[in-house]
């Protein structure tokens, strides 16, 4: 008798059921639909944000690899004292010119200090030392004048970057290459302009004036201790490991480590960032798991309440049914069916509504989101689970129905 | 008659329980049903005889005593044996026609056909033929697409009766066929029941009344859970061929 036909037909009758009581049925279904369309919904943003993200890291980030001093974990201080663990000038000229997996490198060291123009004062103004391969590492090029060039370093020539904030800051001219400045007491001639980056997801977001100068001359604004990294381009994304193994290499033989001795520096590649954001994106997925189920879990009730009203009022058709022939079987299988049917068509427009909320998210100006889009592995698991609701939640139900005695049920009024 | 007979039933009691009082239904019943025959069950109300009725269409187990239907003993059957049993040799027809108002008329006689064992995707076809056969034999091939509610309570009946009959069935059950139809639509449905039975179907009938058993053949009156008399129709004593006679000249 537990033929496909049967299935099929039991099917048919609950969506003609659900039918004939739309209203109570969208209602009933209502805890599934929400919590599958705030789910897909959050899976698609989340999955858009993904895609730009790591199509952003490709781009241009995933050749790049930053060395920071660090100071070993688990041994005294005293041991590692800052001037032994600080980075310093002479190692990266080692690591430029001993890496062969490195396209480039730059120390970059930052402060803030007293700028002048002819127009204006500003204090606290953001300054960075840095090498001519520090446009290709940070992707910014001059907009106006020229970048930097090694003979700007090896001279430590008195020559700086500005962005265009600082054009606007400083009341600079507009095109104010062959001006001057006196930062930080000394006289710069300015020699190109180099683009704000404000929509960038990964490195330093500059939204106010910056400076530019060669690292060099860092050393006659800060302490004889000052901080430094190193930001450096491998030759292709697929060499990023081989280049994080080659800088580790040269900078331990460079700082005389011997075998035991643990890092005093760390290399970081971007995958390792990738790798970050892909567990934040898997946690913030976890949590819209923890509300689907919490979502499920209320409509699924929603669904048990529902079909136990639907046994008691059917009772009588329960009653003929099985007089004429329903095993306790066929009527379990009729009202699971039923109530399998409901949570997947709740389950279906729960996903059109997030495949909505998706199109709506994705057309959002500026929000980064327009690859937002409902994976196929969510619609499958929608699916998948608003059936098992309707199994655990129906399965109670019923059984009540299946139990039912055909001359009770026939006398039940 | 040499022939086995459909429904034999030794020495049945039925005892239930309604609250704290135990009710002793039947007490010890013997009842023997040939092929072919058109029997009324009779009695006052808690005689037994609706008891009787649903033991005999397995859809209650007798509490002691035997049942061989068809010459199977039926009686220490499971639920879903028992719904076998219904589906495929017992049809019933009740006093309140028991459709499915959200079914149309060819979809409520298909039903029982619904779960017939061992069928394909060609029963689907199969089914409404049969079905829409059924619905003609009763004389309802203009109503098939009719629900409930659109029919008169004959036609009702009528539909009830096609879907008893649509899995040719051993026996006929019929509980009060006639009890919620006026006069002439009762003497309509009954001429339908002795054509059927004509057509070779053996027909069960519980009633109260004497005008509808006088259809029958034979008559087999309860008492207190026991059988007080089962006699030819025509020698029944209210029943019988002169009782018209004698009330109409009363």
């Amino acid at each position: 008798m537990l033929n496909p036909l049967f299935y099929y037909e039991n099917v048919v009758l609950a969506l003609r059921q659900i039918w004939a009581n739309k209203l109570r049925s969208i209602l009933t279904a209502l805890g599934i639909i929400v919590g599958v369309a705030s789910t897909t919904a959050v899976i698609a943003a989340l999955t858009g944000l993904k895609t730009k993200v790591l199509a952003e890291f490709e781009t241009f980030g995933a050749a790049r690899l930053y060395v920071w001093p660090s100071r070993p974990e688990g041994v005294p201080r005293n041991l590692f004292p800052w001037e032994k663990i600080r980075l310093k000038a002479p190692e990266a000229f080692a690591l430029r010119d001993q890496c062969t997996s490195l396209k480039g490198l730059t120390p970059i060291s930052e402060t803030s200090l007293s700028v002048q123009s002819e127009a204006e004062t500003l204090e606290g103004v953001s300054v960075s030392g840095i090498w001519p391969a520090w446009h290709a590492t940070e992707n910014r090029q001059v907009i106006m004048g020229r970048p930097f060039s090694q003979l700007d370093i090896d001279n430590a020539r008195q020559v700086c970057l500005v962005n265009d904030l600082a054009v606007r800051d400083l009341q600079l001219p507009a095109d104010p290459v062959g001006t001057h400045l006196i930062i930080g007491g000394r006289r710069f001639l300015i020699v190109g302009v180099v683009e704000t980056i404000t929509e960038r997801m990964t490195g330093f977001n500059t939204i106010s004036a910056e400076l530019f100068i060669p690292h060099p001359l860092m050393e006659k604004f800060m302490d004889r201790d000052f901080f430094m990294r190193f930001v450096a381009l491998a030759n292709s994304p697929a060499e990023a490991d081989d280049a994080r193994a080659e800088i580790t290499r040269v900078l331990r033989k460079v700082r005389g480590l011997t075998p035991g001795d643990p890092d005093t520096f760390r290399v970081q590649a971007i995958d390792q960032f990738i790798d970050q954001f892909k567990s934040i994106a898997s946690g913030i997925t976890a949590v819209a798991g923890g509300i689907v189920g919490i979502s499920l879990l209320v409509g699924g009730i929603g669904i048990m309440n529902i079909m136990l009203v639907s046994v008691s009022e059917r009772t009588r058709e329960i009653g003929l049914r099985k007089a004429v022939g329903a095993t306790p079987t066929a009527i379990l299988l009729q009202f699971l069916l039923e109530a399998v049917t409901l949570c997947l068509v709740g389950g279906l427009v729960g996903v059109l509504i997030g495949q909505g909320f998706a199109f709506a998210v994705s057309q959002i100006p500026g929000a980064k989101l327009e690859n937002a889009s409902v994976p196929a592995w969510a619609v499958a698991l929608a699916f998948v689970f608003s059936a098992g609701v309707g199994v655990v939640f129906g399965m109670f139900p019923a059984i009540k129905a299946s139990r039912l005695d055909p001359i009770e049920a026939l006398r039940h009024e | 008659m040499t022939q086995q007979p459909i429904i034999e039933v030794r020495g049945v009691t039925k005892v239930y329980q309604v609250g704290v009082e135990i009710v002793h239904a039947l007490r010890g019943v013997d009842l023997t049903v040939h092929a072919g025959e058109m029997v009324a069950i009779m009695g006052s109300s808690g005689s037994g005889k609706s008891t009787l009725m649903n033991t005999l269409g397995c859809l209650d187990r007798p509490t002691a005593g035997t049942y061989h239907l068809s010459g199977r003993e039926v009686s220490g059957l499971d639920a879903a044996e028992l719904s076998q049993i219904r589906n495929e040799q017992i049809g019933f027809v009740f006093q309140s026609f028991e459709l499915l108002p959200r079914l149309t008329a060819l979809e409520n006689v298909e039903l029982p056909l619904l779960y017939a064992r061992g069928k394909g995707w060609g029963w689907a076809r199969e089914r409404r033929k049969l079905a829409e056969e059924a619905l003609q034999r009763v004389g309802l091939g203009q109503r098939m697409d009719h629900r409930p509610n659109q029919l008169s309570g004959g036609q009702k009946q009528r539909v009830a009766i096609a879907r008893a009959l649509i899995a040719k069935p051993r026996i006929l059950m019929a509980d009060e066929p006639t009890g919620n139809l006026d006069t002439v639509t009762t003497e309509e449905i009954l001429k339908l029941f002795e054509q059927i039975h004509q057509d070779g179907q053996t027909v069960l009938m519980v009633t109260h009344e004497n005008d509808v058993a006088a259809h029958c053949q034979r008559v087999v009156r309860l008492r207190d859970g026991l059988v007080l008399s089962d006699l030819p129709a025509e020698q029944d004593p209210a029943v019988g061929p002169l009782v018209p006679a004698i009330r109409s000249a009363a």
